[in-house]
C-alpha cells in the first residue's frame, strides 16, 4: 500500500473562490492510501513546496497528489520538488482543479464535488504508480533552420556565433525572404535591402553556417537532440562551384516571358534566372518548367555562352541526410489570395494592386525601375486610394479573423513616401482602426497625417468599379461624418491579410508540431514559452508563430536562437521514462503493436518465457526505449493486453475511470 | 437516477483528452473561463491512440452516461498517427456498443487543438445536452445490478 500525501492549493482565490478547499482536504483524507492531506494558498511557492518536501520526509510518503492548476503548468515543479525530497518524481500526480474545475464552474457545491472526484482519480492513479527512471540520450550539436528570410537568417547567425553548426534550408533559389522584396521599412524608412544584404552576406560567409537554397525538407524522424532530416536539393541545373555569377546566361536566354515571382508577376524574367541582383548565392537556376531546352530539347544558349561551363542540364534532384539536435521553423508568410474579394476589382483591373506589389513598383529594381505608375497605361497616378484590412479582422469565411498587424504601419509608410516624392498625388486611406503600438510608431503615423496631409477616412470601401476611361470609381463610407463617399482613383492599393506560408501544414505534420486554426504554429505557452513548440526540440521564429513586423521578428529570431543554444549546450538530455513495456508472459508475438508504432520502436525476438506452468521459447515483442516516445498506440492495439505504457498503464487509467464513476 | 434537488438529470460523462492538443484545449477553455457543465470529468492520456476500448467499456459498466475521446486534428497528431488509430478503433467499438444498446449519441470522437478552447467548451456543452436528452444509460446499469 502506498503512503500518499494530498496537497490542495488555493491558488489565491483562483481555486478557493469556487472550490471549498478545506472540504476537499477533509474528504480525500479517507481515500485509500492517503496518510496526509493539507491545503495551502500557493502550493507552487517556496513555502508550499517546502510543505510537500517536509511531509514526504516526515510521513515517509511514497506518493504525492497535488490538487492545483494544470499539470501542463506545474507538474514539473512538483516533480522536481519531490525528487529533491528523495521521492521518485514519477510518484507525483496532479489533479487539475483550476483550469478543469474552479475556473469554469460557478456553483461552489458543484465545483467542490467535482474537485473531490478529480482528486480521487489522481489518488487512485498514484496508488498504482511505480518509480520510473529517466534515461539519457546524446545531443547532436547542430541546428536546422527551415526558411531563409530575415527570421531564419537572424536565428542562424545567433546560433552560429555561439559556436554551433547551423544549416539553413530555403525553398527558393536565394535567401532573403519577404524582406528582400520590400523597398523601405517603417518607422525609420531605412532601405530594406541596404539593411538586409549585409546580413545575407554574413550568413553566407559564416564558417558555421551551411546554406541549402532551392531545397526543401523532405522527411523528418527522431526526437529532440537527435533528429534525422532528409533534405531534397532540387536540381539547379547550374553548378554552384563553377558559376561566377556573371549574368550573361540570363541576358542571352531567349525565353524571357516567364512571370517574375519576385516582382509579384508584374513583369517577366528569363527561364534561367537569379530572383534579384543581391541574391545569395549569386548563382542562377534554370526554371525547367519554362526552359526551352527542357521543353523542346532545342536551345542550349545558356550553356554555350557560359564561360565557366557551369550549366548542367543533366543535374538531378539530390537527397542529403543530416542529423540535428534542434529544428527552427522560420517559414514566414504570404499574402492571401484575393479571388474572393471581387468587390475590389483586383482581378479586373491591373491598377488595383496589393501593397506588396506597390513595394515592388516603388523599388528601383522593380518592374517600373522605382517610378510610381499605373500598370495599365504606365501613366503616373493623380489620386490613390489605400484600403485597409482586406481579409484581416474579417468575420466571414473569406478572410482571417486576426489582425495582420503590419498593414497600418506600411500603409502610413507608402502614403508618406508617395506624398514626399510626388507631392501632387492625393492619397486617401480607408481604415477600420489605425493600430500603431510600437516604438515610434504612432509618431510615424501622425507624421503621415500632419506633415504629409494624407487623407485618412474611417470607414470601409464597399466597391471599386473600373470605369471606361480607365479610372476607378471607389464607393465607401465615412463613419465619422456618417456619409457615403464616392471618389475617383487612378490606383487602388489593397492591404491584403498575411497568412502563414502555404507549405506550413506539410512541414508541421513532418515535425509533429501543433498548428492553430489559422495555420500559425502553436507555442508551448502563449506567454511564457513563445518561441518553443510543444514538441520538444522544435522552435519558432518569425511570422510562422503569428503576425509580426521586422523588429519583432528579429527579436523573436534571437530568442529562438537562445533556446536552441541552451539545448545544444547540453551533452545529454533526460528521456521520458513513460515508455511502452511488454509483458512477455502475455505476448503471443502477433505483430499488431509493431504495425501501429510510428517510431519503429518495437521488434520481435525469440525469448525464453518462464512462468507458472510455462517454460518455452517463443517470439515476443521487445520495446526499444531509446526510440519509444510513449504515445501508447501499441497499448490500445494489443489484443492480449501484454503491451502497457509506464506512467499511463491500463490499470492506472482504469482506476481513474473507476474513481470518476464511483 | 442521479438528480439534483430540482429534479434535473445530471449525467456522468468521462472525457479522455490527449495531452498535446485536447487537454491543452481544455486548459485554454479554463483559463478563458469558457464554462461547461461539471458533469464532464477529464482523464489525461498521452494520445487519443492510447485509449484502449476496454476503458470505454469499463466506464459504461461503472455507470457513465457518455464517453467522449478528444484528440489532435487529423495531420496534427503529436505522435504522427495516433488519432487515426483512435478514429478507426472507436468507429468499430461505437457501432458495436450501439448494437448492444449504448446509443451512438453516447459516444463521440472529437478533434480539438490546443488553440481551440472555445471549441472544447462548445463541444462539451453540446455533448452534455445530447446525453441529457438521451437520459440515464439504463442498459449497462442493468448489467451492473447483476453482479
Amino acid at each position: 500500500m502506498q503512503r500518499i500525501g494530498v496537497f490542495v492549493c488555493h491558488c489565491g482565490t483562483n481555486i478557493a473562490a469556487t472550490v471549498d478547499v478545506k472540504k476537499v482536504v477533509e474528504l480525500v483524507r479517507f481515500e485509500p492510501g492517503v496518510v496526509h492531506a493539507e491545503d495551502y494558498p500557493y502550493m507552487c511557492s517556496e513555502v508550499g513546496q517546502q510543505k510537500i518536501a517536509e511531509a514526504i520526509k516526515e510521513k515517509q510518503l511514497t506518493g504525492v497528489v497535488v490538487c492545483s492548476c494544470s499539470p501542463r503548468m506545474h507538474e514539473a515543479t512538483f516533480r522536481n520538488c519531490a525528487e529533491k525530497a528523495g521521492l521518485n518524481p514519477y510518484m507525483v500526480e496532479v489533479a487539475n482543479i483550476r483550469e478543469h474545475c474552479s475556473w469554469i464552474h460557478k456553483d461552489m457545491e458543484e465545483a467542490t464535488k467535482k474537485a473531490v472526484i478529480l482528486a480521487r482519480a489522481a489518488i487512485a492513479k498514484v496508488n498504482l504508480n511505480t518509480p520510473l527512471q529517466a534515461g539519457e540520450s546524446p545531443v547532436v550539436k547542430r541546428a536546422l533552420v527551415i526558411g531563409g528570410g530575415i527570421a531564419g537568417i537572424q536565428t542562424a547567425i545567433d546560433i552560429a556565433e555561439a559556436g554551433y553548426k547551423v544549416d539553413i534550408v530555403e525553398k527558393t533559389p536565394s535567401i532573403g525572404g519577404r524582406m528582400s522584396q520590400l523597398d523601405k521599412t517603417f518607422p525609420t524608412l531605412d532601405c530594406s535591402s541596404c539593411i538586409l544584404t549585409p546580413k545575407m552576406v554574413e550568413v553566407s560567409t559564416h564558417p558555421n553556417i551551411t546554406i541549402h537554397t532551392y531545397s526543401e525538407v523532405d522527411k523528418v524522424s527522431g526526437f529532440v537532440g537527435n533528429f534525422t532530416v532528409d533534405i531534397k536539393k532540387k536540381a539547379r541545373s547550374v553548378d554552384l562551384d563553377k558559376c561566377t555569377g556573371c549574368g550573361v546566361c540570363q541576358q542571352k536566354c531567349p525565353m524571357k516571358k516567364v512571370p517574375n515571382e519576385f516582382n509579384r508577376e508584374l513583369n517577366t524574367r528569363s527561364a534561367i534566372y537569379t530572383p534579384f541582383a543581391q541574391a545569395v548565392p549569386n548563382v542562377p537556376v534554370i526554371d525547367r518548367e519554362h526552359c526551352l531546352m527542357f521543353k523542346t530539347g532545342k536551345c542550349g544558349v545558356c550553356s554555350k555562352v557560359c564561360q565557366a561551363g557551369a550549366v548542367d542540364y543533366e543535374q538531378q534532384d539530390e537527397i542529403i541526410t543530416e542529423k540535428y539536435g534542434a529544428i527552427v521553423v522560420a517559414t514566414g508568410f504570404d499574402i492571401i489570395k484575393l479571388d474572393k474579394y471581387d468587390e475590389y476589382a483586383y482581378s479586373q483591373s491591373p491598377d488595383v494592386i496589393t501593397s506588396l506589389e506597390l513595394e515592388r513598383i516603388m523599388n528601383a529594381a522593380g518592374p517600373t525601375n522605382g517610378h510610381l505608375e499605373r500598370m495599365s497605361d504606365h501613366k503616373p497616378p493623380k489620386n490613390m486610394v489605400f484600403i485597409q484590412c482586406v481579409g484581416s479582422r474579417c468575420a466571414d469565411h473569406r478572410g482571417k479573423s486576426y489582425c495582420s498587424k503590419i498593414c497600418c504601419m506600411y500603409t502610413a509608410k507608402h502614403a508618406m513616401l508617395i506624398r514626399d516624392k510626388y507631392p501632387d498625388v492625393n492619397v486617401t486611406v480607408f481604415y477600420i482602426d489605425v493600430r500603431t503600438p510600437g516604438k515610434n510608431f504612432d509618431e510615424f503615423y501622425r507624421r503621415a497625417v500632419e506633415q504629409y496631409h494624407v487623407n485618412y477616412i474611417k470607414g470601409q470601401v464597399g466597391k471599386v468599379a473600373p470605369q471606361p476611361d480607365g479610372s476607378l470609381l471607389v464607393q465607401g463610407v465615412d463613419l465619422i461624418d456618417n456619409k457615403q463617399i464616392v471618389m475617383n482613383a487612378d490606383m487602388v492599393v489593397l492591404a491584403a491579410a498575411i497568412e502563414p506560408n502555404p507549405d506550413i501544414r506539410k512541414i508541421a505534420t513532418m515535425l509533429t508540431a501543433s498548428i492553430d486554426t489559422n495555420n500559425f504554429l502553436t507555442e508551448a505557452h502563449a506567454k511564457l514559452r513563445p518561441v518553443e513548440s510543444p514538441t520538444a526540440g522544435i522552435f519558432l521564429s518569425g511570422v510562422t508563430q503569428g503576425p509580426k513586423d521586422i523588429p519583432e521578428t528579429v527579436s523573436q529570431a534571437g530568442a529562438a536562437a537562445v533556446k536552441v543554444i541552451g539545448l545544444l549546450a547540453k551533452d545529454k538530455l533526460k528521456t521520458n521514462p513513460c515508455t511502452a513495456k511488454c509483458d512477455v508472459m502475455m505476448c503471443n508475438g502477433c505483430s499488431t503493436c509493431a504495425n501501429v508504432c510510428p517510431y519503429g520502436a518495437i521488434t520481435y525476438e525469440d525469448q525464453e518465457v518462464r512462468g507458472p506452468g510455462v517454460r518455452e521459447v517463443r517470439r515476443v515483442a521487445q520495446v526499444n526505449v531509446a526510440l519509444c516516445q510513449g504515445c501508447g498506440a501499441c497499448t490500445g492495439a494489443c489484443p492480449s493486453g501484454a503491451m502497457d505504457l509506464q506512467g499511463f498503464s491500463n490499470r492506472q487509467l482504469i482506476s481513474e475511470v473507476d474513481a470518476i464513476c464511483r | 437516477m442521479p438528480m439534483t434537488e430540482n429534479g434535473e438529470f445530471r449525467p456522468l460523462i468521462v472525457a479522455f483528452c490527449c495531452n498535446w492538443c485536447s487537454y491543452a484545449g481544455a486548459d485554454l477553455a479554463g483559463s478563458s473561463r469558457l464554462s461547461y457543465p461539471a458533469d464532464v470529468k477529464i482523464i489525461r492520456v498521452p494520445c487519443s491512440g492510447r485509449v484502449n476500448p476496454m476503458f470505454i467499456l469499463r466506464a459504461f459498466e461503472r455507470g457513465a452516461d457518455g464517453v467522449i475521446i478528444c484528440g489532435c486534428h487529423p495531420g496534427d497528431c503529436h505522435y504522427t498517427s495516433g488519432n487515426y488509430f483512435a478514429r478507426r478503433r472507436m468507429t468499430l467499438l461505437f457501432s458495436m456498443l450501439d448494437y448492444i444498446g449504448v446509443e451512438n449519441g453516447r459516444t463521440r470522437v472529437e478533434w480539438v487543438s490546443a488553440a481551440e478552447g472555445a471549441k472544447f467548451s462548445a463541444t462539451m456543452n453540446e455533448f452534455v445536452e445530447k446525453i441529457k436528452s438521451l437520459g440515464e444509460n439504463v442498459r449497462l446499469g442493468d448489467l451492473r445490478c447483476k453482479d
